[in-house]
């Protein structure tokens, strides 16, 4: 199989990487552009813990071809920072609430739930523990993840009272 | 000097009752720097780590349970470009891992090869490396390497495992250890009894299934092996040196924040193979393991067989029991005489039985190994007393917590090995507390539901068994500006482990959190801790990190004294600062002004510190000694509906509390507890690594359910503070306590449901409907 030349838009910036078109975008963001927070955690789409947006919805980096991200916005746990790492709302909140203990589907759970909330607007906590199901969690038993997001669904309201959706 | 106001707390908004007013940082839930770079997404994990010239590394496992290997043929895949080594078990330079975890104390000597050399005895056992310059060419080269076998008779189940007749798994025998304890009559005080209830449990397979697969990278550094490897234990580096057959002196082992563990990560498991890779090549080398090759290579939690025998008075007093419980070791020893002393020991339970005849074997098969998990063989059996106490209450008509209140172990009882009980025992305010958290029992939703109520009381160690003699080291050394260092071995599965280090030292020498750096998990530049397992790390390293602060302290006391011109019995060390007791608001030092003057006056501000665990000894002749420094105990209560049509189970409210005997962090205890019951919920309910004759069935992670976040209500959490366990501030250990009362509490539920009592885990809709087919054909 030969290299082919990829352009990969990563959380704003601009990448050129030279890719097998077998080669996942897991492995891309992981192994050659360095970025810790996809993980490898199951390679079968079951664990979530390799979970990027591309173009704002949330995908299986181990499911997804490097290819397929050509000429798309990937967005990762890091790129939802602002400017020196401040941290994002619903950060705060995994903070304040406890909600990471290992920390390996932390950045999973977290993009998964912004994606929730930018769609949903006022998700209930069962709207919430739907939209988790595809990212799984050993540590916690989930009830401070989900402490923490609706939490910061409070927070995005009280922020955007128009994105109120139901 | 300057004024300083009144104390500020140290963060955290949560702060226990008990607590309250005691202390200034323990007893609350700030997060720490770990946290703050998990939800950041930037801690660097095992997998994370690039070095430069870096190869990647793959086992080469055995497809067969059984099987003699007649050849191996390494050329095709030596002659893969990129392949840079192919390594046998004719390339380890010993080949012989002998653990003896009980000590030496009871269990056969058998020796575990790093790679299998002519023989092999379980699927997945390592038979080959490969190590190539990229991933993909490392998985190609393990394909083509090709061993021929000729396959043997295996044996696939403790019960025929035990017969003469049996092929053996190795030529010793196949019962690996028979533990044994024994108190008073128990054939007597049986045939005496008002009412015996008899009962066998059985219990399955079980996967860690921690989110971050085995992994860790190596390298050789000023002629010493480092690996840096998601591990509990970096005291394996001793091991991998007797393998490398090198000085221990020269393998260094560095824990890397782990991705959970849960015990899987207490054995080796990435790091041999590593270390002779890296040791072949010269090069660098990662080694990450599929979560396929994890599910398949990966040790389990033991299988058990659990025969019970209970009599007790017709008020409900217990009077004897007799116990035989087999688990399953499969292929290898691992720390399977270590899980099955653990569950001889806790076979009672939380109740006085003053005539007892416990045993427990281990038991070689040629399934996957078993080892250690979350629970450690104190869990399992939790299933066998507390199903037992269910079946007594229903045959004496009384209801469930009246019997076992009127058994509940105190302080100062006597436990089968004839040990007293040295601390408070808190089961009963356990118990009403997680009852009383359920709220009123809910009604059937819909005809053709059943709705039921369970309870399942348990007494979990935390401590190593006790002749191992246990320490911990830790080291502080307070900077001279003031902020302090902590090194200690302890590695952190994600529970907290160094953040607690930290608020312990924050609180004795009133260093603020911020100003606190923790280095640890590192053999070559951490004094020792070892591992953390067994619920130890609070116990152990908490004691050595409060030794070695209170011992800091002392020392640099006169020097505060000095400066402030007072006696030195009445300072207080908060918030960066050193003052007279009782006069916050008044004249102080702040401690890097002391750190200034204790190098002025030639006074260390580094500190060692080594504690020591209480030690004893235990006869495996007569089954009496001493076994574990201490326990925690807790309640779990929960409400179920059953569906009698299709067998379904759906949990509706849980409850879970424990005695904590002080939160050090109360928010990071109820994760604990949260997480140990959820885990707990899965192995009741769902979680089976289907092992069919040596193969496991299992294939893909999708095959095996693990709790997601839509199949279980939140866990509600007790947290009870005796302020009476053997840790720092009176804490008792949590980290595997929650796990074991889950599937007794579930069972316990749907007996109350349904009228018949589950026996067997998982507790599937296939076996409930089978159980309700009991009921119909026996309505007794």
């Amino acid at each position: 199989m030969t290299r082919r030349q990829l352009v990969l838009s990563v959380n704003g910036g601009d990448h050129e990487v030279w890719v097998l078109p077998s080669d996942t975008l897991l492995d891309v963001l992981h192994d050659e552009l360095g970025l810790a927070d996809v993980r490898y955690g199951c390679g079968e789409g079951v664990c979530g813990t390799c979970t990027v947006l591309l173009d704002g919805e949330p995908v299986n980096g181990c499911l997804t071809l490097a290819v397929q991200a050509a000429g798309r916005q990937v967005t990762t746990l890091r790129g939802l920072m602002g400017p020196g790492e401040t941290l994002h709302p619903l950060q705060e909140c995994f903070l304040r609430r406890g909600a990471s203990q290992c920390g390996f589907c932390t950045p999973g759970m977290i993009l998964a739930a912004v994606d929730l909330v930018r769609r949903r607007g006022r998700p209930s906590r069962e709207e919430i523990k739907y939209a988790l199901v595809g990212n799984l969690c050993r540590c916690t038993g989930y009830t401070k993840i989900l402490d923490a997001i609706e939490e910061y669904v409070g927070l995005a309201a009280v922020d955007a009272p128009d994105q109120v959706t139901s | 000097m300057r004024c300083v106001g009144p104390p500020q707390p140290a963060g955290g908004q949560q702060l226990t009752e008990q607590s309250a007013g005691r202390y200034r940082v323990v007893g609350r839930s700030p997060a720490h720097h770990d946290f703050v770079d998990k939800v950041k997404g930037s801690l660097l994990y095992a997998a994370d780590w690039r070095l430069p010239g870096m190869l990647h590394g793959k086992v080469v496992r055995s497809q067969l349970p059984s099987a003699r290997i007649t050849g191996i043929d390494v050329s095709a895949a030596r002659a893969l470009p990129g392949v840079v080594a192919v390594l046998t078990a004719a390339d380890v330079p010993n080949n012989r891992i002998v653990e003896m975890a009980s000590g030496g104390l009871a269990e056969l000597e058998v020796a575990m090869p790093v790679l299998a050399s002519g023989r092999v005895r379980y699927m997945g056992e390592p038979v080959a490396l490969v190590a190539a310059v990229t991933q993909q060419i490392a998985h190609e080269a393990a394909e083509l390497v090709a061993v021929d076998y000729e396959e043997l008779a295996g044996v696939f189940d403790v019960e025929s495992a035990q017969a003469e007749s049996s092929p053996r798994v190795h030529e010793v025998g196949n019962t690996l250890v028979r533990w044994q304890i024994r108190c008073g009559d128990v054939e007597s005080a049986l045939a005496a009894a008002d009412v015996v209830v008899e009962g066998e449990y059985r219990t399955q397979h079980a996967e860690h299934a921690y989110l971050e697969p085995e992994a860790g990278v190596g390298w050789v550094e000023n002629g010493v092996l480092t690996l840096r490897v998601s591990t509990q234990v970096i005291e394996h580096a001793a091991m991998i040196a007797h393998i490398l057959q090198v000085p221990q002196s020269k393998v260094r082992v560095i824990a890397a924040y782990m991705g959970g563990g849960f015990g899987g990560k207490e054995d080796m498991t990435v790091e041999p193979y590593l270390a002779l890779l890296v040791w072949h090549t010269r090069r660098p080398v990662r080694m990450i393991w599929d979560r396929q090759e994890s599910l398949v290579g990966s040790t389990k939690r033991h299988p058990f067989i659990m025969r019970y025998r209970t009599g007790a008075t017709r008020d409900g007093t217990l009077t004897a029991q007799r116990v035989e419980i087999l688990g399953d070791a499969g292929a290898y020893p691992n720390l399977s005489p270590r899980v099955l002393f653990a569950a001889a020991a806790c076979a009672s339970g939380p109740y006085r039985v003053p005539n007892a005849s416990i045993t427990s074997s281990a038991v070689f098969t040629n399934n996957v190994p078993s080892s250690a998990f979350r629970g450690f063989g104190a869990m399992q059996i939790v299933l066998g007393y507390e199903s037992q106490m269910d079946q007594l209450a229903a045959r004496l008509g009384m209801s469930r917590t009246e019997l076992r209140e009127r058994n509940f172990l105190a302080k100062g009882d006597l436990l089968p090995t004839g040990e007293p009980l040295d601390t408070c025992v808190e089961v009963a305010h356990t118990m009403h507390r997680a009852v009383a958290l359920l709220g009123e029992p809910p009604k059937p939703s819909a005809p053709g539901k059943a709705v039921g109520r369970g309870i399942g009381c348990n007494r979990h160690p935390y401590g190593r068994a006790i002749w191992f003699r246990d320490q911990a080291a830790a080291w502080l050394s307070l900077a001279a500006d003031g902020t302090l260092l902590i090194r200690c071995g302890v590695t952190d599965l994600g529970a907290g482990q160094a953040a607690s280090l930290c608020q312990i030292a924050a609180e004795v020498l009133g260093a603020p959190l911020d100003d606190i750096s923790i280095y640890i998990g590192d053999s070559a530049l951490n004094p020792p801790a070892g591992g953390t397992f067994a619920t130890r790390q609070l116990y152990m390293s908490g004691n050595a990190v409060l030794t070695a602060a209170r011992e800091l302290r002392e020392r640099m006391t006169p020097v505060a004294a000095d400066l402030l011109g007072v006696r030195p019995d009445e300072l207080e060390f908060a918030n960066g600062r050193v003052w007279p007791a009782g006069e916050a608001g008044g004249v102080s030092v702040t401690l890097a002004e002391l750190a200034a003057a204790c190098v002025q006056r030639a006074v260390s501000t580094a500190h060692l510190s080594t504690w020591l665990a209480e030690v004893g000894s235990f006869d495996p002749r007569t089954g009496q000694g001493h076994t574990f420094p201490d326990y925690t105990y807790g309640t779990h209560a929960a409400d179920v509906e059953v569906d009698v049509e299709t067998g379904q189970v759906t949990v509706l409210r849980y409850a879970a509390c424990h005695d904590v005997g002080r939160a050090i962090n109360p928010m990071r205890v109820e994760g604990q507890i949260q997480g140990g019951a959820m885990q707990g919920l899965g192995y009741a309910l769902t979680e089976d690594v289907a092992v069919q004759d040596g193969y496991v069935q299992a294939a893909l992670f999708a095959d095996y359910l693990i709790p997601n976040s839509l199949d279980y209500p939140d866990v509600l959490v007790g947290i009870v503070e005796s302020g009476e366990g053997k840790g720092p501030f009176g804490a008792r250990g949590i980290g595997e306590p929650p796990i074991g009362n889950v599937a007794a509490t579930i069972a316990s539920a749907i007996q109350d449901a349904i009228g018949v009592r589950p026996a067997q885990l998982p507790m599937t809709p296939e076996r409930i409907l089978g159980l309700l087919d009991t009921r119909r054909v026996d309505p007794a």
